[in-house]
């Protein structure tokens, strides 16, 4: 189980965390989300050891690990860039973390190769050892980082914006991959991102940061559902944000006969399964976004039409951000 | 088809300053370069081959050639060493004092030479902060060879730096962050990860470094005292010979520190051949 535990970080003036508080446990595959600057990717550094905190303590299985560094704490860290050391072959690069080992600790160099090997079935880049990195794709660059880090069978893997680089077909082949891969291993994982479909998609858990601070820590179902905060209500998923504090995502808006709410229409167009109609709040302006199943005809452009919602969250204006 | 001309002819005027342009800066290399470079070389074998040899293989040209060669074996080693280690804590570590480091690696490049040489003259010299404590140890630092040892450590200081922390800036610390994080120690992931990717720009750098160390007249002249056999590197031999209207002498030791220049230009261009197709290799 990892424990963190009040961690608190600031960078000269600027306070990157504020007392996180953050238990993760054995197996589970958990999502660091919020926007940039929210100290998601620095909480995930202290986490590795690369960064150390202010005030705070990390436990991993109830071991006090704050002051060891990265080195030592036997974790396995993706970088978003990859931080593959271009001038080794793929198959040196995963070997990296066994050859520096210590020689009482160090395998001999064919079991070195052979593990080398079969992590690179693992990653399903068999054939690919002898290429360097220069010579291979974006998303075989980000597999071989991650056989890298595993090869040092870590108990802990780390990965910052793991699909930040990619283009969003491979993006999303990957995801789907790293899921899968994560389900035979059962290895306990963290990973950064801001794309909050990424982290519904892949985590148990998501927890939800914004300036430093936790706003949210749930299930994707939770998280989307049940949102704790006005921030994580419009930071995850679509959400309409109505001048009297109400939260209401595109999809629990009705088009009715009658009703309080008017809308102008000024947009319709197909998103997917359902259309999207763009329009303002009669009285206020504020835009408001609906979603019309595709079997139903929207309403055309110009029109006013009454809107009700199926299902709302309030929060309370003075809590916006 | 005069539509045709005219589309084509926007071209001709940016062509004419083209070509203006390009013969002014060949002539200009061609006058203040390669006319002087040769100039050396055709001076030094004037009067034939013989006369040439003759004049390299004298004991005091010898000497100062032994000296120049001596002073740049210790001087470039140290500043490579130097160098790395600026580079390495300015790009890879923050701490106070860290901007005042990169003005302090320019410093020697902003000092006039003879006035690094005098710094050294007003700290070691006889006269100097240093001097009495020194002759009484029995310690020759001024008119010695540690002095332009010294000296020449000082100039030659900022061409490793400057070489590497653009180059290690540009590079990030991610690379060294992932070897650590896989266990190597710090020396390891000097050697695995951190060489490996700054070689070109090192090899450059110490290029650079052992040119201006064996080229160096201001900072030398002014702590070696010129004492022949002695203290004599080869610039100072070169000025010597000349104010003795041994023009042969003087060119020929002349010619050597030119062809060194070459051989260091030649190096260089296939150094940054070498560098741009790495680099390039990287994306």
């Amino acid at each position: 189980m990892i424990r963190v535990e009040n961690i608190t970080k600031r960078f000269g003036n600027y306070p990157a965390l504020h007392g996180i508080d953050l238990e993760i446990q054995p197996g589970e595959f958990i999502a660091l989300l919020g926007p940039s600057g929210s100290g998601k990717t620095t909480l995930l550094r202290i986490i590795a050891g690369l960064e150390f905190q202010d005030e705070g303590h990390v436990h991993f299985n109830g071991e006090d690990v704050s002051d060891i560094p990265v080195g030592k704490r036997n974790v396995g860290f993706v970088f978003q860039q990859y931080a593959l050391f271009r001038h080794m072959t793929v198959a040196d690069n995963i070997a990296f973390g066994l050859t520096v080992r210590k020689a009482r600790n160090r395998p001999p160099k064919a079991e070195i190769k052979a593990r080398a090997q079969e992590l690179l079935r693992v990653v399903q880049l068999e054939g690919l050892g002898d290429r360097y990195p220069g010579q291979l794709s974006g998303g075989q660059r980000q597999r071989v980082a991650l056989a890298r880090a595993l090869a040092i069978e870590p108990s802990l893997l780390l990965l910052d914006e793991p699909f930040g680089a990619l283009d969003a077909k491979v993006r999303k082949d990957l995801r789907r991959w790293l899921r899968d891969l994560h389900k035979q291993m059962g290895l306990t994982s963290i990973f950064v991102t801001h794309d909050q479909e990424e982290a519904l998609e892949l985590a148990d858990r998501v927890v939800v940061m914004d300036h430093g601070r936790i706003d949210q820590i749930g299930t994707p179902e939770q998280v989307y559902m049940e949102p704790a905060t006005a921030f994580v209500s419009h930071f995850v998923g679509e959400t309409n944000r109505l001048p009297d504090g109400r939260h209401i995502r595109p999809h629990d808006i009705e088009i009715v006969a009658e009703g309080r709410d008017r809308v102008i229409v000024d947009n319709v167009f197909r998103k997917g399964g359902s259309w999207r109609v763009e329009g303002r709040l009669h009285e206020t302006g504020t835009i408001v976004e609906i979603d019309v199943d595709s079997h139903d005809t929207p309403p055309a452009v110009g029109e006013t039409v009454a809107i009700a919602a199926k299902r709302a969250r309030i929060f309370s204006t003075a809590e916006e951000r | 088809m005069t539509r045709k001309t005219r589309k084509i002819t926007p071209g001709t005027e940016s062509r004419i300053a083209q070509v203006l342009l390009i013969t002014l800066a060949l002539a200009f290399l061609a006058f203040f370069l390669m006319l002087p470079l040769i100039a050396v070389f055709s001076e030094a074998l004037k009067q034939g081959i013989g006369p040439f040899l003759d004049a390299v293989a004298n004991p005091d040209a010898f000497s100062a050639i032994r000296l120049t060669l001596i002073i740049a074996a210790i001087s470039v080693p140290l500043n490579m060493v130097f160098g790395l280690a600026a580079s390495w804590a300015i790009t890879k570590f923050s701490f106070p004092g860290k901007n005042l480091l990169l003005t302090l690696i320019d410093l020697p490049f902003s000092v006039s030479p003879v006035v690094s040489g005098l710094i050294f003259v007003l700290l070691f010299g006889a006269q100097g902060l240093l001097g009495p404590w020194l002759s009484a140890h029995g310690v020759k630092i001024i008119f010695a060879v540690p002095g332009i040892i010294l000296a020449t450590v000082f100039i030659t200081f900022p061409f490793v730096a400057r070489e590497l922390i653009p180059l290690m800036m540009e590079q990030g610390k991610e690379d060294e962050e992932a070897a650590v994080s896989l266990g190597a120690n710090g020396w390891q992931t000097f050697w695995h990860v951190t060489l490996p990717n700054i070689r070109w720009g090192l090899l450059y750098g110490v290029l650079l470094c052992n040119a201006r160390a064996m080229g160096e007249f201001g900072a030398v002249s002014v702590v070696s005292g010129h004492i022949r056999g002695e203290t004599n590197t080869m610039p100072l031999h070169v000025e010597i010979l000349y104010n003795e209207y041994d023009f042969v002498g003087a060119f020929a030791v002349a010619s050597l520190l030119a062809a060194l220049a070459l051989v260091t230009l030649v190096l260089k261009t296939v150094l940054e051949w070498r560098f741009d197709l790495h680099s390039g290799a990287r994306h």
